[in-house]
């Protein structure tokens, strides 16, 4: 691993053979199986909480409260990703500078670069699964909610509240989390400041996917039929007449004349809020499009079908990947280059 | 083998040098002491020869050409940093285990015993320990590893009198024992006049004399006279420093080969190690006196090879 032929001695160097790799297993699992029992506390107390809660959604004929519900604790579980990102990737390498030890750990025979893959390799990977693990409770969990059942219109799988705690989402941004808080804890030295930059810059990253990144996975489609079904994921949908917008309430004005109204402006005499008004004017309510036409107003929406929910999934995923490759990367090359 | 070279060595952190065209090399089996005053170096220069440092300028190697930081070179070098930092939630048993599972040496029965003689638990966590028993334990890690050269960063910082003796006590036996090159930093000198043996002397960030310490007292030369006449010669190249006590003034002067010439009315004397290092202390600009500077720089490195 280094240019080792110095003139004088080459033969020593050359049988120098490194201390094996499985050496190592011990050393990381020693020094952070507290922390990983910690992953293993947290995320078991959040299953133990989705497995009766799951149970309940099977049996209750009434979604609406679990709906409720299901926003609290989701975005309570959001800060999963970051927690892990703090508590196990911030003090992974940061620990070691901040108390000094690194000029015990990183002098020994096994040298620094390879403690630190040995190090971040097995973290990053039970980070990872665990993650991965606690998504399909969660997927279990909710399931049923978000899919609707007799009554209950589906939920969009793709819209930010619950996409990134499923599938391979939650683990590519848990393991995200974790790169960014190694990296973290080597830029800045010390554990609590690299913990404090580890949720600031994932909270950062996260809110830039929801609100810009994830929309454009894939180009959204686009459809001038109102009534989109509740479980795709509408981007933007508008009334038109003449290449300009028509609000809501003038929509109203004219429908009004046909007895129908639009609660949402993509959902024609619909509810507005899913199952608090099951509509039964839908059905005779099958004019008011042409009705509009009529009057030269017309309906675009774009939007990303449910369909493409495990597409989206592996987008998400495999550049979260990359990323926390990339971090983890710089990260050992940063050990490697400036250690003290 | 030179256990340590360096060369045209220098270290920048931001806009000031750590170190500075470090030119070295110490020979194997000796207890090298690095001596300087707080901030001159010291630190940097060891964490340069154990590899937890990169270069600015120039180039270090040990073990006789390995570059330092590589695997070749931490096999061979075992290292105990200022403070001993060690980790203190684990228990000595696991740090033996620990250590043992990084290298590829490790003498458990070795570092077991000398624990026993301590009368270190191994059940105990390493921050329970005493900062003495910290530093005995981390030794007993280091030698355990049967290093060829121990590399100690102000080791004896954080012991009391007795524990230093029982410190190097164990540093000496494992130099006869098994051959041990050491390389130690202190700015306490006394401990080490008795056991050092080669002596590298920092002043900020610059050697100012390196060379086995024979040599070096071979070449410096104490001279006792009159004050009347001490203007005269302090200020000449080769006196390292000047001063007085009552009527008698003193000069400590290196000479270039055994003994010069004496001033009529002057007494020459041996000078210790302790006398030479001090004067230098108090004259950190003697080294680059014009023609003072290979005398205690280069010339008894030369020796040394």
């Amino acid at each position: 691993m280094t240019a080792l032929t110095m003139p004088s001695q080459p033969a020593r160097e050359a049988t120098v053979r490194p201390v094996p790799w499985r050496a190592m297993a011990w050393v990381t699992w020693r020094q952070h199986r507290l922390t990983l029992a910690g992953v293993v506390v947290v995320l078991g107390a959040a299953s133990l909480y989705l497995y009766p809660t799951g149970g309940q959604i099977r049996a209750d004929s009434d979604l609406i409260a679990a709906r409720s519900g299901m926003s609290v604790t989701a975005a309570l579980f959001q800060l999963i990703p970051a927690l892990i990102g703090a508590f196990v990737g911030a003090p992974a390498v940061a620990r070691e500078l901040d108390t000094g030890t690194f000029r015990f750990t990183w002098t020994q025979g096994f040298g620094r670069t390879r403690w630190t893959v040995a190090t971040l390799a097995p973290l990053a990977l039970t980070v990872t699964v665990a993650a991965g693990a606690f998504g399909l409770a969660f997927s279990w969990c909710y399931g049923p909610l978000i899919a609707g059942r007799d009554g209950f219109v589906a939920l969009s799988p793709l819209t930010n509240i619950t996409f990134d705690l499923r599938g391979v989402a939650v683990a590519g941004w848990t393991q995200v989390a974790f790169a960014i808080g190694v990296l973290a804890g080597v830029l800045t030295r010390r554990v609590v400041p690299a913990m404090f930059a580890t949720i600031a810059a994932w909270s950062g990253l996260a809110l830039l996917t929801a609100v810009c990144l994830r929309r454009h996975y894939e180009p959204p489609l686009v459809t001038h039929t109102p009534n989109l079904p509740s479980a795709d994921w509408v981007l933007t949908q508008s009334w038109d007449q003449g290449g300009k917008p028509v609000s809501s309430s003038a929509i109203n004005q004219i429908l009004h004349k046909i007895g129908a109204t639009i609660a949402t402006p993509g959902q024609l005499g619909a509810a507005a809020a899913p199952g608090t008004d099951s509509a039964p004017a839908n059905a005779e309510s099958t004019n008011p499009v042409q009705y509009l036409l009529h009057h030269g107003i017309t309906f675009s929406a774009s939007y990303q079908p449910a369909s493409r929910f495990w597409s989206f999934q592996w987008i998400e995923g495999g550049w979260l990947l990359a990323l926390s490759l990339l971090l983890m990367t710089a990260t050992v090359w940063l050990v490697r280059r400036r250690a003290a | 083998m030179n256990v340590t070279e360096a060369s045209g060595l220098g270290k920048r952190y931001g806009s000031s040098w750590a170190l500075r065209e470090c030119t070295l090399a110490i020979p194997e089996g000796h207890l090298a002491a690095l001596v300087g005053p707080n901030g001159a170096g010291k630190t940097t220069l060891l964490d340069l020869v154990v590899g937890l440092t990169a270069p600015t300028a120039g180039t270090v190697t040990v073990l006789g050409g390995a570059r330092a930081g590589s695997l070749a070179a931490l096999d061979g070098i075992a290292f105990v940093a200022q403070n001993a930092p060690l980790h203190k939630n684990l228990s000595v048993a696991d740090l033996l285990h620990l250590t043992r599972n990084l290298n590829r040496r490790f003498d458990q029965g070795y570092a077991e015993a000398r624990l026993d003689e301590l009368g270190i638990p191994l059940a105990r966590k390493a921050g329970k320990l005493s900062g003495g028993q910290q530093a005995q334990l981390a030794l007993t890690l280091a030698l355990g590893r049967r290093p060829r050269l121990l590399v100690l960063d102000e080791p004896m910082a954080s012991l009391d009198p007795l524990a230093r003796l029982d410190f190097m006590a164990a540093v000496t036996s494992a130099m006869a024992g098994d051959g041990v090159s050491v390389v130690l930093s202190s700015h306490v000198l006394v401990e080490l006049e008795r056991v050092a043996d080669y002596l590298i002397l920092l002043i900020r960030g610059s050697v100012q004399v390196a060379g086995e310490a024979d040599d070096l007292l071979a070449c410096h030369r104490a001279l006792t006279g009159p004050v009347v006449e001490a203007d005269q010669y302090a200020g000449r190249p080769g006196v390292v420093h000047a001063w007085r006590d009552g009527a008698r003034a003193h000069l400590l002067i290196r000479t270039s080969a055994g003994a010069g010439p004496v001033p009529p009315g002057w007494q020459a004397h041996p000078v210790s190690l302790e006398d030479l290092v001090l004067a230098y202390l108090r004259e950190p600009g003697a080294a680059s006196l014009p023609g003072s500077a290979p005398a205690g720089h280069a010339e008894p490195t030369e020796v040394a090879k």
